[in-house]
């Protein structure tokens, strides 16, 4: 039994002789090409002219800083644990004093890396922050010749002071209502669970 | 020096170096109208619609490394691309590029030389050509570079023998074998296609499988025989195997349009009222026109047909055209006996 | 004087080739030099007006049977290493039909005043193609006709052979 109407006989007579000449054929084919010739193309010439992308485009990520300019990660693991291609990798360190104005944490990431190769631009990382430090943003990571140079470290990933990079528009008002409910488990702070297991008991 | 020795030298350099500047603007207009063909864009890149790319490409070419194999025959591996390239740039020769041009009061031909026997001179060139296929394919020592070679060789031969047949039968009608003559008698009676259409078509198809263009490129079909008969040419060697088609590929568009499609005659180019240089000039610029259609037509086919199997190539060669051709002849001479000689 | 000079350099050059192509190792030079010798006679050939001699000669000759000399060769793959031995008695036959050309070539050099005579009394036009259309159409017609019937059945004959087996 057929499983679909796609299927098609197979045709095994000999061609006719109007079929031999295959002249009207070779034109038929020339005619198909030729009306190819006003098409439009489809090509879109990459860096004149960008392709339009989406508001919440998940491109190369950022670590943010906050107000006073300080970084906000505190290398707690977490979007490494939720990165699902296990691209980032993180150690971390012990804030000094007087470095109170570069990272706002006691503790700090001092090496914080992201495999560009491995990376899927899922956003989990972006959602498993508590800090709201790590966010995707509409750039696109640029290609080179060298694999090493795929491993982003703090110096690629961290935004200078100077010109700070907008992740505004990632910040739509649904996912903002989303890490307000405290509904979700990882959208609550420690003090929630403490007063959540309170009021449990 | 004699003026007439001297316009010919100028005119020698012009269609040398027109020929070659058509050449390399083809290889772009070929990326060109394949791009387009195919819903692309083509190159674009260097300068406004890529027009510097054959320049890019030339410069590409001359720099890329020289290499030859090791175990190659030296002198006549450099000699083969050498050869194609001259017997390409000696077709030009007998071509009539447009009517005659008049210098204080002396009217020069646009044709550096109109001998007597322009057809046969233009059969000979292209049948010495594939010498500089065979060489290369055979010096380069390779197994690919042979098969190319061998069909090369075996495919002009083959379709020379049908072109000459398809040419015959205009000369039956023209009564010369001198192309600027040929191209005069167009000026006065209809062009030749009118009368000659199966001779037209065998001719064009024999002119495709004498420049190795698709749908009979299988010297060089790079999806069995790697590149063919170049696979083991690089740098302008290479250069000169690609370029040096392109420039058969003009001169066999320049050939169809001067015995087929009139020349460098336009319709009711009298009635205009023009004279002298002006109409000449008018008159170059119309057969360049068709040149450059003739080129679309190339490309267009070779963007269009898959390559053919080579059995089918030899079967369409000696089976078809060849008694087509015959058959040509046959009515074309029935056709004078019952109408009489036209011109 | 421009024509003599031309004279002697094809004349070297044909002399030279043919002795090359004689005495090369390598087929394939062999078949090159066999070229070379044919543009220098078919540049004869131009010399004595006969422009469509010289062009059909190229094209039969240097274009088309070279080509096919060149395509065995190839296909052979032939190198000195597999050269067979030849025997005395064909080293013999070889020599008596190398001492008869001799002799065909000696009697025919012995007659050369007559033959450069002839040449030069010849009129300069009887080889461009009107010429000798009209003489071979006209004094020999059957000849003519008798080869070309010959040819067309040879073509014929070649393309039914190649025609595959009707069952």
């Amino acid at each position: 039994m057929a499983l679909t109407n796609r299927a098609q006989k197979v045709q095994t007579a000999s061609l006719s002789w109007s079929e031999k000449l295959y002249l009207p054929a070779i034109l038929k084919g020339m005619v198909i090409t030729f009306t190819h010739l006003f098409k439009r193309t489809p090509t879109i010439k990459y860096p004149e002219q960008k392709r339009e992308i989406a508001p919440v485009y998940r491109g190369q990520h950022v670590l943010k800083r906050d107000e006073a300019g300080a970084e906000r990660c505190t290398a707690c693991g977490l979007c490494a644990v939720a990165c699902p291609a296990e691209a980032i990798t993180m150690e971390s360190a012990e804030r000094k004093k007087g470095e109170e104005g570069l990272y706002r944490e006691e503790k700090y990431a001092k090496i914080y890396e992201i495999n560009m190769l491995r990376c899927i631009f899922c956003g989990l990382c972006e959602e498993a922050c508590p800090k709201e430090a790590i966010f995707l943003t509409d750039r696109i990571v640029p290609t080179t010749f060298n694999r090493g140079e795929f491993i982003y470290g703090k110096d690629k990933l961290v935004e200078s002071k100077d010109e700070p990079v907008d992740v505004t528009k990632r910040q739509t008002p649904e996912v903002l209502d989303f890490k307000k409910d405290k509904k979700h488990y990882h959208n609550r702070t420690f003090l929630d669970k403490i007063t959540r297991k309170k009021a449990a008991h | 020096m004699d003026p007439i020795l001297l316009y010919k030298i100028i005119l020698c350099v012009v269609v040398f170096a027109v020929s070659l500047g058509i050449a390399a603007y083809m290889t772009w207009g070929e990326r060109k109208l394949a791009a387009i063909l195919q819903d692309r864009v083509g190159p674009n890149r260097a300068g406004p619609f890529g027009l510097l790319q054959p320049i890019a490409d030339g410069i590409k070419m001359f720099m890329k490394e020289e290499m030859i194999p090791g175990a190659s025959n030296r002198f006549l591996f450099i000699l083969a691309p050498c050869f194609f390239m001259l017997t390409a740039c000696m077709t030009g020769v007998v071509i009539p590029w447009g009517g005659g041009i008049t210098i204080d009061g002396v009217t020069y031909p646009m044709q550096i030389t109109d001998i007597n026997i322009g057809l046969l001179y233009l059969l000979g060139v292209v049948s010495i050509g594939v010498y500089g296929i065979m060489i290369g394919g055979w010096a380069s020592n390779n197994k690919y570079s042979l098969m190319g070679a061998l069909r090369a060789s075996s495919q002009m031969i083959s379709y020379e023998v049908a072109m000459g047949l398809a040419l015959i039968a205009l000369v039956m009608m023209t009564g010369t074998l001198s192309l600027g003559e040929i191209a005069r008698q167009q000026d006065e009676g209809l062009a030749y296609v009118v009368y000659q259409p199966l001779g037209f078509l065998i001719f064009i198809i024999c002119a495709f499988a004498e420049t190795n263009r698709a749908p009979f490129d299988l010297p060089e079909s790079e999806s069995e025989l790697v590149g063919g008969y170049h696979t083991e040419y690089s740098s302008m060697k290479l250069g000169f195997f690609l370029f040096a088609e392109y420039i058969n590929m003009f001169i066999s568009s320049a050939v169809m349009a001067t015995l087929y499609f009139g020349g460098y005659n336009f319709p009711f180019q009298h009635e205009l009222g023009l004279e002298g240089n002006t109409l000449s000039i008018i008159q170059t610029v119309v057969l360049f026109a068709k040149i450059l259609i003739f080129i679309f037509i190339f490309m267009w086919v070779r963007w269009t047909l898959p390559r053919f199997r080579y059995d089918q190539l030899m079967n369409l060669g000696w089976k078809v055209l060849l008694p087509l051709a015959l058959a040509n002849i046959f009515f074309t001479g029935i056709g004078m006996y019952l109408f009489g000689k036209l011109g | 004087m421009l024509t003599e000079y031309a004279f002697w350099f094809l004349s070297f050059v044909a002399i030279f080739s043919a002795l090359a192509m004689i005495f090369s190792k390598n087929p394939v030079y062999s078949v090159l030099s066999l070229i070379l010798t044919f543009f220098a006679i078919a540049g004869h050939y131009f010399l004595l007006n006969a422009q469509f001699l010289a062009a059909v000669h190229i094209i039969v000759y240097a274009g088309a049977i070279m080509v096919l000399f060149l395509y065995v060769i190839m296909m052979l793959n032939l190198n000195r290493l597999e050269e067979d031995k030849k025997s005395t008695w064909m080293k013999f036959l070889s020599v008596a039909a190398g001492g008869l050309l001799l002799f065909v070539l000696l009697a025919v050099v012995k007659r050369t005043d007559e033959i450069t005579i002839t040449a030069q009394a010849a009129n300069s036009d009887c080889g461009l193609v009107e010429n000798l259309g009209k003489v071979l159409y006209n004094d020999y017609l059957l000849p003519f006709e008798l080869a070309s019937i010959l040819f067309l059945g040879a073509m014929v004959g070649a393309v039914y052979l190649s025609k595959k087996e009707l069952a």
